[in-house]
Parts: C-alpha cells; sequence; structure tokens
C-alpha cells in the first residue's frame, strides 16, 4: 500500500495549502483513481489548518465520492489533526 | 488621505478611529498621532502600514508627522517606521527588551509565510501549545489575502502577545479588492456588512456557489477564526469597503454557544463607513487554561453537524485512522 509522508513534505505545521493541492493532484488522484489503497501519515506533523485538509483531500471525495474514504487511511494522527479531518470529511459528505 | 494614530484604539473602540479616517485627496498621506500617548491595537499599525506602501506605490506623497507621545519607541520597535522606510529619528537603546510582539511585517508568498510563522515562534516567548492557534489564524488570513484580495503589496501583519493576560492581538490588512467584490463574483450582497456576513458563513466562498466550495476553498476559514475569537469569549472584527461587522465579547456568565449565521450572533455593524480598499481583520484571543483548541474544534464540528444533518440527515462515512 502506497504511503505519503506528509512532514517530509510540509513540515511540522501542515498549512501549504499549494503543497496540498500539488499533493492530492500527483498522488492522491492517480492511486485512488486506480481503486488503490492509500496511506497519508501525519507522523511528525503537529498542526494543521482545514485549509490545508481541504485542499488535500476534498476533490478526491467529492469526484470519487464517500466510498474513496474506505481506501484512505489516515495514520498517526494527533488529535486536532484527526478533528479537522473529521471536519473535512463531514462537510464533504453534505450534499449540494 | 488623513489618518490619525489616537491615544487608544482596540477591537473594542476602534469606530472612532475608523471613522476619522479621511479618504479625500488620495495625493498625499499624512499621518498625525496624539501628542501624549499612542495606544494602539496592532491591527490599527498594520492599517497605517497598509496605507502607507499602498499610496507610495501610488507615487503619492507620505508624510507622517514627528510623533511627541512616549510611546514613539513602541512603533519604532514593532517596525512601522522602517517598513515605511521613514527615518523616525527615535532612538531604540540596546537594552530594552526585544518585548513580545511580532513586528510589522509585508507577506507576499508561501515561503516568506512559512517563514514568518517559524519566526514567530520564539518572538512571543510562550508555551508551544499556546501558539498553535496564534499560528492557526496567522496561516489563514495571510492564505485569504494570497488568494482573494489581489493585493500588489501581499498581507501586513502584526501581533502584541501580553503575558500577564496571556491575550494576544493580531492584526492582518490588505489593499486589495475588498469582500464584496469577491463575494459578489457568486453572490449578491447589497452593501459591504451583507458580504462580510457572507464570507463569515461556513460553507461560502468567493470561488463557486456550489456548497463545500472548492477544491482549493471551502469558505470555511473565517468562520473557525470567528470561532476561535468566541471561544475566547474576545473581540473579532473585519473592515471592508464601507462595512465593518465586529463580534462582541461574551459575557463570561453565558455559555460559548458557536453560531453558523453571523448575523445571529452577538455583534455590531456599520455600513457608512470611509471607504477602505481591501480588506482589515482584527482579532483578540485570550489563551488561558481555559481556551482549549480541540474543544473548539468539536464544537465547530458540531455546528456544522447539526445544521446539515437536521435538513439531510445524511449518515457520514468514517474516516479511518490507523
Amino acid at each position: 500500500m502506497k504511503e505519503i509522508k506528509i512532514f517530509r513534505r510540509v513540515g511540522s505545521f501542515a498549512e501549504n495549502k499549494d503543497l496540498a493541492r500539488e499533493i492530492r493532484i500527483k498522488e492522491l488522484f492517480p492511486y485512488v483513481n486506480n481503486e488503490k489503497e492509500l496511506i497519508l501519515n501525519f507522523e511528525k506533523v503537529e498542526s494543521t489548518t482545514q485549509s490545508f485538509i481541504h485542499a488535500l483531500i476534498s476533490d478526491i471525495i467529492r469526484e470519487k465520492g464517500v466510498s474513496v474514504l474506505d481506501r484512505l487511511y489516515f495514520k498517526n494522527c494527533n488529535v486536532t489533526i484527526q478533528k479537522i479531518i473529521n471536519i473535512v470529511t463531514e462537510y464533504m459528505q453534505d450534499k449540494s | 488621505m488623513k489618518i490619525h494614530l489616537p491615544n487608544s484604539a482596540w477591537i473594542g473602540n476602534i469606530d472612532p478611529f475608523i471613522r476619522s479616517f479621511d479618504t479625500s485627496n488620495d495625493g498625499i498621506l499624512e499621518i498625525t498621532s496624539h501628542k501624549k500617548w499612542v495606544s494602539v491595537h496592532p491591527v490599527v499599525l498594520c492599517m497605517i502600514a497598509a496605507l502607507g506602501l499602498f499610496m507610495r506605490k501610488k507615487g503619492a506623497k507620505v508624510n507622517f508627522e514627528q510623533m511627541e507621545a512616549t510611546s514613539k519607541h513602541y512603533l519604532e520597535r514593532i517596525g512601522l517606521f522602517e517598513l515605511l522606510e521613514i527615518d523616525s529619528e527615535i532612538t531604540v537603546t540596546p537594552h530594552e527588551s526585544a518585548g513580545r510582539f511580532i513586528p510589522i511585517k509585508k507577506i507576499k508568498n508561501s515561503e516568506q509565510l512559512n517563514d514568518f510563522i517559524k519566526e514567530i515562534i520564539p518572538l512571543l516567548h510562550t508555551e508551544p501549545e499556546k501558539v498553535e492557534p496564534i499560528k492557526y489564524i496567522i496561516s489563514e488570513l495571510v492564505r485569504n489575502v494570497f488568494e482573494h484580495a489581489k493585493s500588489f503589496e501581499g498581507a501586513i501583519v502584526c501581533a502584541q502577545y501580553y503575558k500577564k493576560s496571556e491575550i494576544i492581538r493580531i492584526g492582518v490588512v490588505d489593499i486589495g479588492v475588498g469582500i464584496k467584490y469577491t463575494i459578489s463574483e457568486h453572490y449578491s450582497p447589497k452593501n459591504d456588512v451583507e458580504a462580510i456576513a457572507l464570507a463569515l458563513t461556513p460553507g461560502i466562498t468567493g470561488t463557486t456557489r456550489r456548497i463545500g466550495g472548492t477544491g482549493e476553498n471551502a469558505g470555511a476559514g473565517l468562520f473557525f477564526i470567528k470561532s476561535l475569537a468566541k471561544a475566547s469569549r474576545d473581540f473579532f472584527m473585519i473592515y471592508s469597503g464601507k462595512g465593518m461587522y465586529k463580534l462582541l465579547r461574551t459575557p463570561k456568565e453565558k455559555d460559548i454557544k458557536l453560531i453558523a449565521d453571523p448575523l445571529k450572533d452577538h455583534f455590531s455593524f456599520d455600513n457608512e463607513l470611509p471607504f477602505w480598499r481591501g480588506t482589515v481583520v482584527g482579532i483578540d484571543l485570550c489563551l488561558k487554561k481555559t481556551f482549549d483548541f480541540e474543544k473548539l474544534l468539536d464544537l465547530i464540528r458540531n455546528v456544522y453537524r447539526k445544521g446539515r444533518k437536521e435538513q439531510t440527515k445524511i449518515r457520514y462515512r468514517k474516516p479511518k485512522f490507523i
């Protein structure tokens, strides 16, 4: 299973949306398009913003459907990061 | 144009300062100050700096009247004159402490923002967990400027931390297109306050009319920041165009309740202020032990869920944490 280490790309404060977008387009999309499972590893990431998490995963949920969450794993998230991911995944499941 | 640094201008009493801003004659900017003492919120200094930089860029003259107030040293140390490239003739003696403030800075891109966020931690001389919400606010607000403001000078940022009360006061200002212009691409606000209210509503962004936003914008950032101020029972203000929205303090005896609709919150507004070309955001945040960022995230989550679930009865699929 492919694993993306977020810290390596963005450091301990994951806030750079441009990098989140890059990860999403170049790495996340190709994998989920192939129905493969993927791990987003947040080891050493101390904090993040809602905007970063949104830029990282929202389009994937929107385009591939909520079932993509069955193939996407969030590893080593501290409580704050888990909470922000929960907020984003929930509002992305709200139907427009 | 004329702008006057008053004796006192904090978010709670900032209205007279803003009303006194004279926008006539944009060929010159005259900056004056109270003769005895100037005690102002960082957002006020950001406004002065942003305006000065903008006017100079336009080729207008910027006159900063020689300050007489004793507190002029603070303005020197916080970097106002340096940013405006004005020789203040104020000497700061080397033995003075560096202070617990983040000097005024112009941030124009992601790299500068990244560097700035790294720099602020030691400047505040406080515990890392208390810096978290500060980093969060600065990142979200500055990125809003990058993405929406179309500001040539980027974002002007400044903050001051008060150790005894554990209050941080932050200002982020731009001279850009303003909120009404941005939000009007997909909505039809009648005035600036209505535009600000839309920008504060979770799920609404200037980049699309689609609920949940685009891949890059959710329309949640300002709601998060307003919620941080609300959770710490403090002030939060946005001034853009002729409008200002100000979240007022929640009294101690009242429970904290986050409200998605900013117009149902405890707020004041003014729609007839001197026109500010761009957006001014100021926030106060008390970081005492009672402030719990994780608990706040639960509250935010509940506000989202409550409104949506009642309407759609969606069954949420859970992310898997391993």
